[in-house]
């Protein structure tokens, strides 16, 4: 059934007045302004992860609520409707996934329970070069005695300047572009070694590029089996696209409705410009476009907790769809907003900039259109 | 056992007995959807049998009443049957507008006389209706239609033109939309009345189309005799009995933004070629049939979404309004994507090479999709205004 059950509903609506009113875009221009050290308020963090939704997700046995990704989903869209700054995406959303999809019973014992609550916050370390690219992974990890050491470094590391442990993708085996021969491995920050550095990125929040200089990881610390964590990375990587979509949906739809609001409102040439065809047309084509978005994003996530075998086909379809009409909502949104929507002053130019940075993690549109094809048989 | 899953039994047992071979078949061409009618177009005589079967257990309208023809099947019972027909590949044994559009509207709007007249032969097949909307000078605006209606005691004289009519020379009654009053605003002063198409000066003239076909006429009115109790509604208050069957006729219209059939990408492989990894050898074509694809996988996403919530009691929701615009828009692309495909082999126009030209008129006839039902640009219109509150000009 693609509609909510009465749990969902609630939690979606508990997201949707939290968010609103603790962590909105005016709070993501403070923290921006501000140059704020952590880059999002750990008040509301630590309130977020006491109503549970840094568990959501993470099974009752680790801590969590075990209300599954469909539960997570709509806390992420509400996210993106409002531009909450959160380590939501990173910690919960990626890092919690990648470990109960790889993690041994010992690790998952050991740190899901800590994200659930909030104390602890991990991150996903994968991307090496401009683009998603997970099988070109070229960090290297090398065996030596009991240890395995890694060398190279890191871009686009969500929250890296924060995270307590960085869940890091690197190559033990083969050649970049195999599947086997990835492994993953949990490396403390702090470690001998490790060295973050944070980076600004159009969208004000969080990143920074990790370098891993002779880091030596103990046999506790590789994630599952050394060169085999392809295929639950592959399952984690689907999950994360599409969560980022939930996000994709929030925030487009918002952009939506704050440019459907200004067409009632601004006037040119003696009325309201929303009576303008050229502009109603463009309007109603655009709700057309997110109400598809919902339909996938809603499938998809269902697919995630069903354990459909049609996930990485939905996962494409979700993120590819969900770059396009956020592009479309936000270009139109600035369009449409005319002089004032160019202005740093107003807030449907946040939308835009974190949009972009939403639709390159993990894949943008070509990208995911081109694997959507590619599972499609053609 | 259930008694779903009993029906299910039943159900499967019935048409495994009753289904002929030849109606297992897919549908290749228009010709092989069954209109019934009083001279039927039949191009297999089991179609003609398969109807009247279907007919006696009510499911050439499962959803309607049994007191008027119909199956009298709830929702689920619906879907089994939609499923177990599915199993074996069974067609619909009857396509008509008398299902589609005038059923529901009479339905709600008809009296119980009119009820029990017209509803049981529409789920026989043996009335086929055409719907008498569009005028030469009333199209988009459909409500500034002229075609008169005179009031005579217990019935009307009926004097003026229709256009678009589809199948008004095959069709036995029509339903029509006439003015029986021009004092108030436009939306005022509509009947709508049925008549039968036999009726003294009623004529009709084909028009053929790009697609070669003729399927709708000029029609035209001449003193046409239609009796009052066949006005649906009271008399001046047609208008939202138009409205509400447009709905319906829209809903079916959608549907075929998701229809089924080979994905084009499929069909690529071969007409095309592959590349050394296996994709498609042209990376232009591949990325528009991703695209389509991608599209209607998310369309066929929400008309599921919007089923379900109708289901789960939350009502229609205001993403129904978008399927008539993005359906059809859909199909169009679909068609442009099966020519650009098939190449020189969806260009045939006539003989067996080509089938008979059947790609190249799906393509054409397509193009109708967003005019007909209301157009594109008025759906657009109507989503503008209704759903998202944006006002007139
Ligand atoms: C295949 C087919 C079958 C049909 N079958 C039937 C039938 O059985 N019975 C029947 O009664 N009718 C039938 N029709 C007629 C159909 O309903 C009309 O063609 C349709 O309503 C459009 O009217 P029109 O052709 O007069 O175009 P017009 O209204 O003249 O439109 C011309 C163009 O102007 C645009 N336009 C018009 N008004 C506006 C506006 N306000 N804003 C923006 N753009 C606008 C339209 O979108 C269109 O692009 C059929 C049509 C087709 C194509």
């Amino acid at each position: 059934m693609l509609v909510l059950n009465e749990d969902q509903v609630m939690l979606k609506d508990a997201a949707a007045g939290f968010l609103a009113d603790r962590a909105t875009v005016s709070h993501l221009r403070k923290l921006r302004d501000s140059d704020d050290e952590t880059g999002f308020d750990p008040a509301v963090w630590r309130d977020m992860a006491d109503m549970g939704w840094a568990g959501i997700a993470i099974p009752e046995a680790y801590g969590g609520l075990g209300y599954g990704y469909t539960g997570l989903g709509l806390v992420l869209e509400q996210a993106g409707r409002n531009l909450s700054a959160s380590p939501l995406e990173s910690s919960v959303l990626v890092a919690a996934t990648a470990l109960a999809e790889l993690g041994t019973e010992a690790q998952k014992e050991h740190w899901l329970p800590a994200i659930a609550s909030g104390e602890k916050i991990l991150t996903l370390a994968l991307q090496e070069n401009a683009h998603h690219a997970p099988l070109r992974t070229a960090l290297r990890a090398t065996r030596h005695g009991e240890h395995v050491i890694l060398e190279g470094s890191k871009c686009l590391v969500t929250d890296a300047h924060v995270a307590d442990a960085f869940i890091v993708i690197a190559r033990s085996e083969g050649r970049p572009g195999a599947e086997h021969g990835l492994s993953a491995f949990l490396v403390e920050a702090g470690a001998p070694g490790v060295h973050v550095e944070r980076r600004h990125l159009v969208d004000s929040r969080n990143v920074g590029v990790l370098t891993l200089h002779d880091v030596h990881v103990d046999s506790d610390n590789v994630i599952g089996d050394i060169g085999a964590a392809w295929p639950g990375l592959s399952r984690t990587l689907d999950i994360a696209s599409i969560g980022l979509s939930a996000m994709l949906l929030g925030l487009a739809t918002e952009a939506f409705e704050r440019t459907v609001a200004y067409l009632g409102e601004r006037k040119q040439f003696g009325r309201v410009i929303g009576s303008f065809q050229g502009l109603q047309h463009r309007a109603a084509h655009l709700f057309a476009e997110l109400e598809l978005s919902r339909s996938i994003v809603l499938q998809a996530l269902q697919a995630i907790d069903a354990e459909d075998p049609e996930l990485p086909l939905l996962a494409s379809a979700a993120k590819a769809k969900l770059c396009e009409v956020a592009t479309l909502s936000t270009n139109e949104g600035i369009q449409m907003h005319g002089g004032i929507g160019m202005t740093d002053e107003h807030e449907i130019g946040f939308f835009i900039k974190r949009a972009r940075v939403l639709q390159h993690q993990f894949g943008d549109y070509n990208y995911h259109l081109d694997r959507f094809a590619r599972l499609s048989g053609f | 056992m259930t008694d779903l899953t009993q029906f299910r039994a039943e159900a499967r047992e019935w048409l495994e007995h009753n289904c002929p071979p030849t109606m297992r078949e897919p549908v290749q061409s228009f010709e092989d959807y069954y209109m019934g009618g009083r001279n039927p177009e039949v191009a297999h005589p089991d179609q003609q049998l398969w109807c009247e079967r279907m007919a006696g257990r009510g499911w050439t309208v499962p959803h309607w009443p049994r007191e008027y023809g119909g199956g009298g099947l709830d929702a689920e019972e619906q879907r089994v049957l939609r499923e177990e027909m599915a199993r074996i590949g069974a067609r619909r044994p009857l396509d008509s507008f008398g299902i589609s559009m005038l059923g529901p509207a009479l339905l709600k709007f008809g009296n119980e006389e009119q009820k029990q007249e017209h509803l049981p032969p529409i789920c026989r097949g043996e009335i086929r209706w055409c719907q008498g909307y569009s005028e030469p000078n009333a199209g988009s605006d459909l409500a500034s239609l002229q075609t008169r209606a005179e009031d005579h005691g217990d019935h009307y004289t009926i004097n003026g033109q229709k256009v678009w009519t589809s199948y008004a020379n095959k069709a036995d009654w029509i339903f029509c939309l006439v003015r029986t009053d021009n004092s108030g605003s436009k939306h005022e002063g509509i009947s709508f009345v049925l008549f039968d198409m036999a009726s003294p000066g009623v004529t009709t003239r084909p028009i053929r189309l790009i697609s070669g076909s003729s399927p709708f006429c000029e029609t035209f009115f001449d003193n046409v005799r239609a009796e009052k109790k066949n006005r649906v509604g009271d008399e001046g208050k047609g208008w939202a009995i138009a409205k509400y069957l447009l709905t319906h006729e829209r809903e079916m219209i959608s549907g075929f933004g998701a229809s089924s059939g080979p994905s084009p990408g499929k069909t690529a492989l071969e007409t095309v070629g592959t590349d050394a990894e296996g994709r498609l050898d042209n990376s232009a074509l591949r990325q528009s049939i991703a695209q389509y694809q991608l599209d209607a996988r998310c369309f066929a996403a929400t008309m599921a979404r919007v089923g379900d919530e109708v289901k789960a009691g939350q009502g229609l929701g205001a993403a129904s309004s978008i399927f008539k615009y993005y359906g059809t828009e859909l199909n169009k692309r679909r068609n442009e994507l099966n020519v650009a495909v098939g190449g020189e082999n969806a260009l045939g126009w006539e003989g067996d090479v080509y089938r008979g030209g059947e790609a190249a008129r799906s393509w054409l006839r397509s193009k109708g999709n967003s005019i007909e039902g209301g157009t594109s640009e008025v759906q657009l219109n109507i989503v503008a205004k209704r759903v998202l509150g944006l006002p007139d000009a």
